[in-house]
């Protein structure tokens, strides 16, 4: 759950949005401004945040936060 | 360096009342990421953009069609990225035969632009792309990538050399400071067409708003120094003259060394050098006369203020000395305390964030790129001097209760000259220059003073100005023209506003009157044509004491000769040939 809160944090901040509540389920139909331009400056945060780099296979398979979360702990394991 | 992010959150402000710029931004991929970060950084140094982004990979169609959304948009300027990556695809898809010509193409394509654009133009050159095809041998064969890429870097600073519309930035500089492996982020380019990473963003655009604010007269002109490791390591009060570092002998003097060796370029290249250090003044400037290995000297250093006043006030005196603006200054200080007292007092100046370790100082500094210009002459070298110069006079001046005891002591003389073949070209530049204290905003040519010369009924006499400092050589010129046998008028009358406040104005007209006197005139006509740039002198001819006339749609100005008393002045004429 601790990488829970740190998506969040990372969501509210690009999207500039204090209280924004992202889910497991939440997918860029949920918030408008999910646009390409803001989607890789949340993938470029997140890589920042955890230490990680995402290969561009992986980039495009989310459906959801759940599948970016599952993604990034295969990695920081 | 400011992040994307908060580079993009910079759209959010007002810049209602800010300078805005017309920019089309032309690239080969995706460029909504550039313009982002091209509006943010224009915000940081305050201006805004007024952004077209052409559709990407239309960059021939919209400069070639001159119906183009491109240009009915009337840029400004033009930003045009073109990619080593797609011209590598290009090359890479070509018959071996061809590969050469693309570049040939591109660059031909390129020539084109300043014609076809007819306005400012930014272009990106090629960070190197070593696609490894041919190894070192790259650099032994002109039909790999590497040798090809690299001649049209070169091919393209041969057309800047030649052309004044077409500005390189630096891409490829970028590149080679912070590495591919920074720049070209290959995960995110296969989903997304962006070439360069967002954490490499901001430092592009600010090379790109970097020329644009040099364009537009946003340069740094002075650099003010601390002493105390900052030039060199310790501290000269202490230490003393032999324990200070500076060279190779000592500690870490080699970092000051170099240090100082760039300070000396920028020097040489125009830049006014400043010294700002709490010190006993003699003791500051032991090391400039006496060090063997200090690279800077004293006659390098335009104002040298060593004091135990804050530094706050030093930099105010320097910049009234210097008469120029805060937002052109650097200050580099390698203490924070300082550094930071002086941020908050006098906000506009720039003061860089120094690494704490010296041998840091230059890569940083590098990485600023501070000193930004779009123009480079011969003009620029005796600035010093100049410099030099005119704080003594202002130290003087400070010395004196009064300002007629001030130019008194200055000990100033001016010859008078007709026009003659040395001082023509001067003449006429000095027309073509000046803009505050002109009177009528006539510019002559060469040719044009000539023939005032050759007309029986045109006279115009030069003035130079010299005094115990140094001569300023020819700055001022009034031209008149004979309307009857017994009136005169002052077609133009410009000066250099290098000499403001000697009273030059008096003892020009002392002079023209006495002349005008000798050749029957009985008065004198002056007109004051304002511009944009000349209110410095609209109440002139009034101040010097003539009469506005009655009826006027013109405003025209009287001076009657009979009564004239001539004007106090501290300026004594040595005589040339009128």
């Amino acid at each position: 759950m601790e990488i829970m809160i740190q998506m969040q944090n990372i969501f509210r901040d690009i999207f500039d949005n204090d209280s924004l509540v992202i889910s497991e389920q939440t997918s860029a139909v949920d918030i408008d401004a999910w646009d390409s331009l803001n989607n890789i400056q949340l993938i470029v945060a997140i890589e920042h945040q955890f230490g990680i780099k995402f290969d561009s296979e992986e980039m495009t398979s989310w459906k959801n936060v759940g599948d970016m979360i599952t993604c990034i702990i295969g990695k920081i394991q | 360096m400011k992040t994307f992010k908060e580079l993009k959150r910079n759209l959010k402000m007002d810049m209602s009342n800010k300078p805005s710029y017309r920019v089309a931004l032309l690239g080969d991929s995706a460029t909504q990421f550039l313009s982002v970060a091209l509006q943010g950084m224009a915000i940081e140094r305050g201006f805004s953009l007024n952004i077209f982004e052409a559709d990407y990979n239309q960059i021939q169609m919209q400069v070639m069609n001159p119906a183009s959304e491109l240009h009915s948009f009337k840029p400004d300027f033009v930003i045009v990225f073109q990619s080593t990556h797609k011209l590598l695809e290009n090359y890479s898809l070509s018959d071996s035969n061809e590969r050469i010509q693309i570049f040939q193409e591109r660059l031909n394509f390129v020539k084109s632009l300043p014609t076809l654009l007819n306005t400012q133009i930014i272009y990106f050159n090629y960070p190197e792309i070593d696609d490894s095809v041919f190894g070192n041998y790259s650099n032994s064969t002109e039909v790999s990538f590497l040798f090809q890429l690299r001649k049209l870097n070169f091919n393209l600073m041969e057309l800047a050399v030649s052309t004044p519309l077409f500005h390189i930035c630096d891409l490829s500089s970028i590149q080679n400071k912070y590495g591919r492996n920074y720049i070209y982020p290959a995960a995110i380019y296969m989903t997304t067409e962006l070439l360069i990473s967002l954490d490499a963003l901001p430092f592009l655009a600010s090379r790109a708003i970097d020329i644009i604010g040099a364009i537009k007269g946003s340069l740094k002109k002075c650099l003010i120094l601390d002493l105390d490791n900052t030039l060199w390591g310790g501290v000269i009060g202490d230490d003393g003259i032999e324990k200070i570092q500076i060279g190779h002998g000592l500690g870490i003097g080699k970092a000051f060394t170099e240090f100082q060796q760039w300070i000396k370029k920028l020097q040489q290249r125009g830049i006014i050098l400043a010294v700002c250090s709490k010190n006993t003044e003699s003791i500051a400037k032991e090391p400039f006369e006496k060090h063997s290995e200090m690279v800077l000297r004293l006659s390098d250093i335009a104002i040298f203020v060593a004091n135990w006043n804050s530094k706050v006030e030093n930099i105010r005196y320097i910049q009234k000395v210097l008469n120029i603006g805060f937002d052109s200054m650097v200050f580099l200080d390698d203490n924070p305390y300082e550094r930071n007292v002086v941020r908050e007092q006098i906000p506009l100046l720039t003061v860089p964030e120094l690494p704490k370790d010296p041998a840091e100082y230059l890569e940083y500094l590098y990485s600023l790129n501070l000193f930004e210009t779009v123009s480079f002459s011969n003009a620029d070298l005796d600035r010093t001097k100049q410099y030099q110069v005119e704080a003594k006079r202002t130290e003087l001046k400070q010395s004196f209760a009064s300002e007629q005891d001030f130019l008194r002591n200055l000990e100033m003389k001016s010859i008078i000259e007709e026009p003659n073949s040395f001082n023509i070209p001067r003449i006429a530049q000095l027309s073509q220059r000046s803009n505050q204290f002109n009177l009528r905003t006539i510019r002559y040519s060469e040719e044009d003073v000539k023939k005032i010369q050759d007309n029986p009924d045109c006279f115009c006499f030069a003035f130079t100005l010299e005094d115990k400092f140094g001569d300023n050589g020819l700055v001022s010129v009034v031209v008149i023209s004979k309307k009857d046998e017994k009136t005169a008028f002052i077609e133009n009358w410009f000066m250099s506003c290098r000499v403001l406040k000697r009273g030059m104005e008096n003892f020009v007209l002392n002079q023209v009157v006495s002349a005008c006197k000798k050749n029957g005139f009985m008065q004198l006509i002056g007109e004051y044509i304002p511009t944009p740039k000349n209110a410095l002198v609209s109440d002139h001819y009034k101040s010097l004491g003539f009469s506005l006339t009655e009826d006027s749609n013109e405003k025209l100005f009287y001076l009657d000769l009979s009564t004239f008393k001539p004007r106090k002045t501290f300026i004594s004429a040595n005589q040339g040939n009128l």
